[in-house]
């Protein structure tokens, strides 16, 4: 069950994306993201669909790993359609009216893009992580806040714990669920009874999670420590950063795409 | 004398709280550089405690532990001196940082500051000489208990230190992952002339040290090389320990009425000394060996 998330996730590989410098990467989706509710028309959405299919083409990131991403989401699509739908009004004559519901032709609309929105949203920001790693992807943030560091931001410091969080994800999932076998085997009903007898049954699970984890920070700080970490002064890094002029080929062509987006909003088709 | 010593405590003692027992009680240790030394020791006997003196994770409470000469308490000189002796813990989980392994192996480096291009050369060269250069660019959650554990000595001598403190390093590994292990840091030891201080309560790693140490209540109990200390079959048991299998298999004989020599520790040169004594004539040549 907890295998299954993909968010966050990461396919490894060598496509323009996986090796495109990071930090534009990461400012180019949040462009993006901006450029998805800026865009107010069909067109701009069209537009900024295809582009993130073509992107996902690119990535040779299989359709079924963005399904599975999406289907956590499902129910807040739903639901923020359905909201949208019998709640907008609009001008002229609704298209069903019922009692007190009415549904008019301006909420459809609305819906629908809300749903694009989101599904667009969702996917932009997981290409993201499947094209870079983690560790790469905290990198850039904090080489991008570096600046902020003047201000006394602990940039780094926050970096070091987005990365050592990354880091043990895997290993506390593992706990986790061995944890949970531990309880299983001793009669726990984990995934049955009435709600409250499961979140009930959770504590035994939680108590030794987080005692573990924190037996665990303990030990990586001392083992950090012998390391001859001192925080971020002085610190030199392994991997550099480098744009490279395919970069910003992909740079260029990513401002087309928006610039595209934009535009649209003068578009009128319906 | 002292310049020759890799590390040394002199009267050292210690205390977790202010007015709690000591954990180490007034110890007294030279370590010689090149040396392998195995520090055996029945649980909460202070070993892992003395082990933390050597790189400055602990001060001593009272006397002074000196590594190449300068006291751990010069803080000034504190990563210089962490850099001079690496130190490896029990679990591989709790002490890799990176989800990389190669930028796990690079994090003691980028914490020392140094140049990118000369980061890389230092970085292939330990994984390398621990063996996991294959896996350079895997996530350490997808290695084995042995390899994880070699991917955590890759990153403390990428710093080329002089000693590495090895705290239980293989309790946690499977006998193949031990092994691999043990011969990579058997290897440093041998050719790189590394100083190896091992805590370890295996008997089969403590017998191919060159020195062994038995601690009990924060003071050395037994010393010497493994031969002399685990001819003393009886003394080391009294001290909650286990020797060797051929060692007491030795001992056991020796007890039924059979004598055998009391300072045979390898599996290979008791299995000689049976065929000896059985038989009457010298083992053949092992084709093992």
């Amino acid at each position: 069950m907890l295998r299954d998330i993909t968010i966050g996730q990461h396919f490894p590989g060598n496509s323009v994306l996986h090796t495109m410098d990071p930090r534009l990467k990461l400012v180019l989706t949040i462009a993006y993201i901006i450029m998805l509710f800026v865009g107010s028309n069909f067109v701009g959405l069209a537009v900024a669909v295809v582009f993130l299919a073509a992107l996902y083409l690119t990535a040779k990131i299989p359709l079924k790993v963005i399904l599975k991403s999406l289907k956590p989401i499902i129910p807040i699509i739903l639901f923020t359609s359905v909201l949208n739908v019998f709640l907008m009004t609009g001008k002229g004559q609704p298209l069903v009216h019922w009692g007190v519901i009415n549904i008019y032709e301006e909420g459809v609309r609305y819906a629908v893009m809300i749903a694009v929105r989101i599904v667009c949203l969702i996917a932009g920001t997981s290409l993201l992580t499947y094209t870079t790693s983690p560790i790469v992807l905290t990198d850039a943030i904090e080489r991008l806040l570096r600046p902020l560091a003047k201000l006394h931001l602990p940039v780094h410091e926050l970096a070091m714990m987005m990365t050592i969080a990354l880091r043990f994800i895997p290993t506390l999932i593992e706990e986790t669920e061995k944890i949970m076998n531990a309880q299983k085997a001793r009669g726990a009903q984990l995934d049955s009874g009435k709600l409250v007898q499961r979140v009930k049954a959770l504590v035994p699970v939680l108590i030794p999670l987080f005692v573990s984890a924190f037996r665990r920070a303990d030990e990586l700080a001392v083992a950090m420590e012998c390391r001859c970490y001192h925080g971020g002064e002085g610190r030199t890094r392994l991997k550099q950063m480098h744009m490279t002029a395919r970069d910003v080929l992909l740079a260029c062509v990513c401002a087309a795409v928006f610039a595209l987006i934009g535009v649209s909003n003068h578009i009128h088709v319906f | 004398m002292t310049e020759q010593n890799m590390l040394e405590a002199q009267r050292v003692a210690f205390r977790y709280t202010e007015d709690g027992p000591n954990a180490v009680d007034g110890l007294s240790l030279a370590v010689r550089r090149g040396e392998f030394v195995a520090v055996l020791g029945a649980n909460g006997c202070g070993k892992s405690t003395l082990a933390k003196h050597f790189n400055a994770i602990l001060l001593p409470s009272e006397g002074c532990v000196l590594v190449e000469g300068v006291p751990t308490a010069d803080e000034d000189r504190l990563l210089e001196l962490r850099q001079k002796v690496g130190m490896v813990f029990q679990n591989p989980d709790n002490q890799i940082v990176a989800t990389v392994v190669e930028e796990d192996v690079a994090f003691a480096l980028e914490n020392l500051g140094v140049e990118p291009g000369e980061m890389r050369r230092r970085v292939d060269e330990a994984m390398k000489l621990a063996g996991i250069y294959k896996y350079r660019d895997k996530a350490p959650h997808h290695l084995s208990g042995g390899q994880k554990q070699r991917v955590a000595i890759a990153g403390v001598i990428a710093m080329q230190p002089d000693c590495l403190i090895l705290d239980e390093a293989t309790a946690m590994l499977d006998p193949i992952g031990r092994e691999k292990v043990m011969h990579t840091v058997h290897r440093l030891n041998r050719e790189c002339g590394i100083t190896v201080v091992a805590i370890t309560h295996y008997m089969e790693e403590a017998a191919r040290a060159d020195r062994v140490i038995v601690m009990s209540h924060g003071r050395i109990a037994m010393e010497g090389t493994p031969k002399e200390v685990f001819s003393r079959v009886d003394e080391v048991r009294r001290l909650h320990l286990d020797v060797p299998q051929p060692a007491e298999l030795c001992c056991a004989l020796t007890q039924a009425g059979m004598p055998m020599p009391d300072d045979l520790i390898g599996v290979d040169e008791c299995a000689r000394a049976l065929y000896r004594a059985l038989t009457g004539k010298e083992a053949p040549q092992c084709r093992t060996s």
